[in-house]
């Protein structure tokens, strides 16, 4: 029988390469968007885990809104990127220091 | 180990290893991929934990859509160029580090804490009254009532993202013909008509 802390501990530590891929990857931001994927996937994981070992409706519902909110995430982020992209011709970011101060 | 179990495992063994692959390829074509292999399997785990609604809609929207937009931009704009592997080394250990301090304090949190989820006080239960009806349904009965708030705010959130997304990637080029209909349409004191004899002809 699958107990809670298995899904918490799967969650936290997708959590964890999440946030492990934030830092490690300074070249391309579209991998950063990616881990930004990985760490919402894994809160979503966390909210339905609950909700069925709660028996509640709540944490789905959440979830799903959780999604909605990653997929305009998603959107505006690209768009953003792209035309970064367009305007200074790189996306690396280290490169990306205009607002350093 | 029961079939259940062993599904979880295997579901969530390919999530892991899926999503340590996303961070650590090259190409990010390779890490989008994975992305997608690592939703899937959530979607997997979501099927395990009775949320079947929530599981198709992951993979609809995610795979069918934010992986999709993913996959696109990756090809449209060519991030290979701008990728040289030199100091990579050099911010290793400061992301270990702070993985290792979240998953230490996490799973020690988790190991040593036994929830005990009968005397958790939740909200009225919902999916008391639900018991002969499918997830979708439920769903459905309780978001269009007492959520009903949060999905037309999310549905603004949409909205808003949309419109953003398309002011922020909309340009205008220099040199583009194209039509302006209010322009066309205003015109009319400039033209004349004019009658042409058949076999004459007209100066223009």
């Amino acid at each position: 029988m699958i107990e809670l802390n298995q899904f918490l501990i799967l969650s936290a530590l997708l959590f964890a390469i999440g946030v492990i891929g934030i830092f490690l990857n300074r070249k391309n931001v579209i991998i950063i968007l990616m881990s930004i994927e990985i760490i919402l996937l894994s809160v979503n994981l966390n909210l339905i885990a609950f909700s069925y070992f709660l028996n509640d409706l709540t944490g789905q519902i959440f979830s799903l809104f959780v999604l909605t909110v990653a997929a305009a995430e998603a959107a505006i982020g690209l768009a953003i990127l792209v035309i970064y992209n367009r305007n200074a011709g790189s996306i690396e970011i280290e490169k990306i220091n205009a607002l350093k101060g | 180990m029961t079939a259940q179990l062993l599904t979880f495992y295997l579901f969530s063994g390919v999530i892991l290893i899926s999503s340590l692959m996303v961070i650590s390829t090259k190409n990010p074509v390779h890490s989008v991929l994975f992305l997608i292999l690592s939703f899937l399997n959530a979607a997997g785990l979501f099927v395990i934990l009775h949320a079947e609604f929530l599981a198709m809609i992951l993979i609809i929207v995610y795979v069918g859509a934010v992986a999709v937009l993913f996959l696109f931009v990756v090809m449209m704009l060519d991030f290979k160029t701008s990728i040289n592997k030199d100091n990579i080394l050099q911010y290793i250990p400061i992301g270990i580090l702070i993985g290792v301090v979240f998953i230490a304090e996490l799973i020690i949190v988790l190991i040593n804490t036994k929830f005990d989820l009968s005397n958790i006080q939740v909200l009225p239960n919902p999916l008391s009254d639900f018991t002969g009806k499918s997830n979708t349904e439920a769903i459905g009965s309780v978001l269009y009532t007492d959520y009903i708030l949060y999905f037309q705010l999310s549905g603004v959130i949409l909205l808003v993202a949309m419109i953003g997304s398309i002011v922020l990637t909309l340009r205008e080029r220099e040199g583009v013909k194209r039509q302006v209909v209010s322009e066309q349409l205003q015109r009319q004191g400039k033209i004349n008509l004019v009658d042409v004899k058949s076999g004459k002809g007209v100066d223009i």
